[in-house]
């Protein structure tokens, strides 16, 4: 019985298997991102970003169809100059980073979506839009893992400034310059992470995986290490469960995974041992000292 | 010894408005220095210009390794976001900063350094207490320590007592005459006249231009207090371009 439900599906189904390496390498990468970004106070961030790569992707779609180095190499093209646009008219303007992103993101949505709609077909835009979690390729697996490995290293090497940026920037600058780079480089892992969500989540949901995660995890954890495991944990864990209460139910996989992280993300508000609204409705009596 | 700093006709300031007026002398090695003034003398601008966080309108600074990663400065408001998830060792000893860098491994010898440190300023126990949890006076001693643990020649304290209660400033008061001991230059922002003439040999009386310095007891004459009182006065939108030469 419970082999029929959690791991015949998987061990029957290739596609299936694949669409589990998929998402739990996603997840492992995308987690720790999102906990990062949740800390920065760029929580919407991501999803500006999301939106930001489509035209990239969609200009690659437009040469080579639906080709994935095409379309992973204009995602992670637009993604960058994105990025960097905002950053820099963020800082040479009175515009913060937040709005100058959610003007381009804006732009960026339109272009995408027109170009798409004016040379493929509906389907491609689905595609684009929502993903193909079930359909991934083997190269498309190899970009995710790729990506998701790259981008566990690239937080191993930038954490210090990373954390010390968040927590204390005035101290940061007095003892060091990396703040700067740390923060390009951070953008530029939260792109690569936003390119591999594309492809297994598209581009509206790909976030999802990301800051859902990361958002449930603060109501575990009162420390940033304990934080990042815990919102890979929930990421994967969202992957595994999504993609069962998809086959089970013939609901669409992408939104399956995004759901399932979604309720975990309700039942930590609810009920999460660092905050969660019940614990503070009924905390118990005060301590002794 | 070299002075760590000299300061050679520095102009300081906001917008082209100065706020520290043509500052020459030199911060002696070793030595313990106040800094009193009344509320917007410039005391908060040197100290950035020391620093490196403010660039000079005119005149300069001479730095004897002083470079500003090679000072410890604890800013009068620390932009420390309280809420973040991050527990009192761990930010304690982002003081080794200097020594581990980007990548360096804390080891045994470090971990007793921040035990030490803790210990230092009255904060063994609270190791694994979230940053968020701590009062004010707790917060000024987790700074301490960090302080203590970035071992920097030449340590910058702006205004570190205020909103501090009387044993804490104490405790902290001991670790800054400790420093002294070792030999390392403080320069430390006050308002506590009495503090300043049982504690600090010497002082700067600074009302955006520097009123006197020199040993404590010379400088803070009721005299010069009047005086940089009366200099002190605002920020002046329609102020013409300073004719003293540069």
């Amino acid at each position: 019985m419970i082999y029929d439900w959690l791991i015949a599906p998987f061990a029957e189904f290739e596609f299936m298997r694949r669409a589990l390496a998929g998402v739990l390498a996603l997840a492992l990468g995308a987690g720790p991102i999102g906990v990062f970004l949740m800390l920065r106070r760029m929580s919407l961030v991501g999803d500006a970003m999301a939106h930001a790569i489509l035209p990239g992707a969609a200009i690659g779609f437009l040469l080579s169809g639906l080709n994935l180095f095409a379309m992973a190499g204009g995602g992670l093209i637009a993604g960058f100059v994105v990025a960097l646009t905002a950053g820099l008219i963020a800082r040479s303007t009175e515009l913060k980073e937040d709005a100058s992103l959610a003007a381009f993101f804006l732009i960026s949505l339109a272009v995408g979506v027109t170009i798409i709609s004016m040379a493929g077909t509906n389907i491609d835009l689905l595609h684009v839009l929502f993903g193909t979690v079930l359909a991934l390729d083997n190269e498309t697996l190899l970009l995710i893992a790729v990506n998701s490995t790259v981008t566990l290293v690239g937080l191993a090497l930038i954490y210090r400034p990373l954390v010390l940026e968040c927590v204390d920037p005035g101290f940061l600058r007095s003892v060091s310059r990396a703040g700067g780079p740390a923060h390009i480089a951070f953008m530029a892992l939260v792109v690569l992470n936003l390119v591999s969500g594309f492809h297994a989540l598209g581009t509206l949901l790909a976030v999802g995986i990301m800051m859902l995660p990361a958002v449930a995890a603060r109501f575990w954890a009162r420390d940033i290490t304990a934080m990042v495991f815990i919102a890979a944990g929930i990421g994967t864990t969202s992957g595994f469960a999504g993609l069962l209460l998809s086959y089970h139910t013939g609901a669409p996989s992408g939104p399956a995974v995004i759901l399932v992280a979604g309720a975990i993300y309700a039942g930590s508000v609810l009920f999460g041992r660092v905050g969660g609204l019940v614990w503070n409705l009924f905390p118990g009596r005060h301590l002794e000292a | 010894m070299t002075a760590p700093l000299i300061f050679r006709n520095l102009t300081l300031g906001y917008d082209r408005h100065p706020a520290v007026h043509h500052l020459d002398g030199a911060l002696e090695p070793g030595s313990l220095t106040a800094v009193v003034g009344p509320n917007g003398a410039g005391k908060s601008t040197l100290f950035k210009g020391m620093v490196g966080l403010l660039k000079p309108l005119a005149g300069g600074i001479e730095r004897h390794e002083a470079q500003p990663q090679d000072i410890a400065y604890l800013p009068q408001i620390a932009d420390i976001d309280r809420s973040f998830p991050i527990n009192v060792y761990d930010l304690v000893s982002m003081g080794l900063w200097r020594s581990r860098g980007l990548f360096g491994g804390i080891g045994r010898k470090d971990h007793d350094a921040i035990e030490r440190a803790l210990g230092a300023v009255g904060l063994t126990g609270f190791e694994r207490r979230p940053i968020g949890s701590l009062s004010g006076g707790q917060m000024q001693r987790m700074l301490f320590a960090r302080l203590l643990l970035q071992d920097a020649r030449l340590i910058i304290l702006d205004e570190p007592f205020n909103a501090i209660d009387a044993r804490t400033s104490a405790d902290l008061l001991a670790l800054v005459r400790g420093w002294h001991a070792e030999n390392r230059t403080v320069i430390a922002a006050l308002h506590d006249l009495d503090l300043v003439k049982t504690h600090f040999p010497s002082t700067l009386l600074l009302a955006r231009v520097p009123v006197a310095w020199g040993e404590t007891a010379e400088v803070l004459t009721a005299e010069n207090i009047t005086k940089a009182r009366r200099m002190c006065e605002a920020f002046d939108e329609q102020a013409g371009a300073c004719a003293v030469a540069a």
